[in-house]
């Protein structure tokens, strides 16, 4: 597959695209694991909810 | 897949349980001029969202996986355009991005009805969590544009009416991240993001239809108007693959982030609660408090 003279902007949209988008999966998939660490944290610390179900789980 | 169809099934019947519920308390005339809109929006609350997400959400990342890969490999093999040569593969990036800023939008809009006729939840943390994903589509769709212009057009940028109206559009999703990290209590935070949003909607128009009302540089729609799409099949069908993919990556970047949101207020809830306990332990252990 030759991309001609423009192949820099057509391969330099795509990672683009890929970077952005892998940084969105990487920042949910963080974000994800602060919170179920801070709940852990907050319910080792003795605190449950009002229903008393673990706020980690659904 | 079959548990996945059990999960759906259960979570109707308990949705048909609660309308009924709804009803019996309409009938003994404890209703009010809601009740019916808001059956349908009982249908979402946090713990049944993230019980079925957990559910929900391989299912998605594996089907956005396979069709954007489909996609590529569809636009990797389709032909050179006559007149912009290979260049024309930046349009299966840029156009599906460029259709999700505007769609990522509208879903807000939609949420933004939520928040304001109904103060759902779960339409707060939809609106929330739609803006930074939908500021991602609107920043590759510029970046990618501005790619394509520079071979095509000369130049990176031009203030016309359709690079400028998208850019206003960027500039409010970074706006509403700023409005929400900037109001600490959530409830008034989707209350004024919600307001803003709506008002926000106006630009979706402006720039649908800029390449039609004003003189621009930017060429006039192919796919999306009345008479059908202008575009061949072969590029039309990759285009259409890769716009799937991008929207399946949406909703499951959306439920994940969503997902996040709804533990993130679990978190905050359950921060406020041992704040509650320690102040009251401290009130209790001080001697003014206790009796002489």
């Amino acid at each position: 597959m030759s991309l001609g003279p423009y192949a820099s902007f057509i391969v330099t949209s795509y990672i683009a695209a890929a970077l952005v988008v892998a940084l969105l999966v990487a920042w949910i998939a963080i974000d994800y694991c602060n919170q179920k660490r801070r709940l852990r944290e907050i319910e080792d610390s003795g605190v449950v909810r009002r229903s008393g179900r673990s706020a980690t789980e659904p | 897949m079959g548990g996945l169809l059990e999960l759906l099934l259960q979570h109707c019947l308990e949705s048909a349980t609660a309308i009924k519920e709804r009803e019996a308390a309409k009938v003994r005339g404890s209703s009010d001029r809601y009740w019916k809109a808001m059956t349908l929006i009982d249908l979402v609350n946090p713990t049944r969202f993230l019980s079925l997400t957990a559910r929900l959400l391989p299912f998605l990342a594996a089907a956005t996986t396979i069709i954007l890969l489909v996609g590529l490999y569809l636009s990797a093999a389709a032909p050179d355009d006559y007149q912009q040569g290979a260049t024309v593969k930046i349009m299966f990036i840029h156009v599906p991005n460029a259709w999700l800023s505007m769609f990522v939008w509208a879903v807000m809009t939609t949420t933004a009805l939520g928040t304001l006729v109904w103060r759902h939840p779960v339409a707060d943390v939809a609106a929330k969590t739609a803006a930074p994903i939908g500021a991602s589509f609107t920043l590759v769709a510029l970046v990618t544009g501005s790619l394509w212009g520079r071979p095509m057009w000369g130049t990176y940028w031009e203030w016309d009416a359709r690079l400028t109206s998208v850019l206003i559009l960027l500039l409010m999703y970074l706006g509403l991240m700023a409005l929400w990290r900037a109001v600490e209590d959530p409830s008034r935070a989707a209350r004024a993001a919600a307001v803003l949003t709506l008002v926000g909607a106006i630009n979706l128009p402006i720039i649908k239809f800029s390449v039609d009302w004003w003189n621009t540089l930017h060429q006039p729609a192919s796919v999306l108007r009345m008479g059908g799409p202008t575009l061949d099949r072969t590029f039309l069908i990759p285009l259409l693959v890769m716009a799937s993919g991008f929207t399946l990556l949406f909703v499951t970047l959306h439920v994940a982030a969503m997902r996040n949101e709804i533990l993130r207020r679990r978190v905050r809830a359950l921060q406020m609660m041992q704040a509650r306990a320690s102040s009251n332990d401290v009130r209790a252990a001080s001697p003014a408090s206790q009796p002489a």
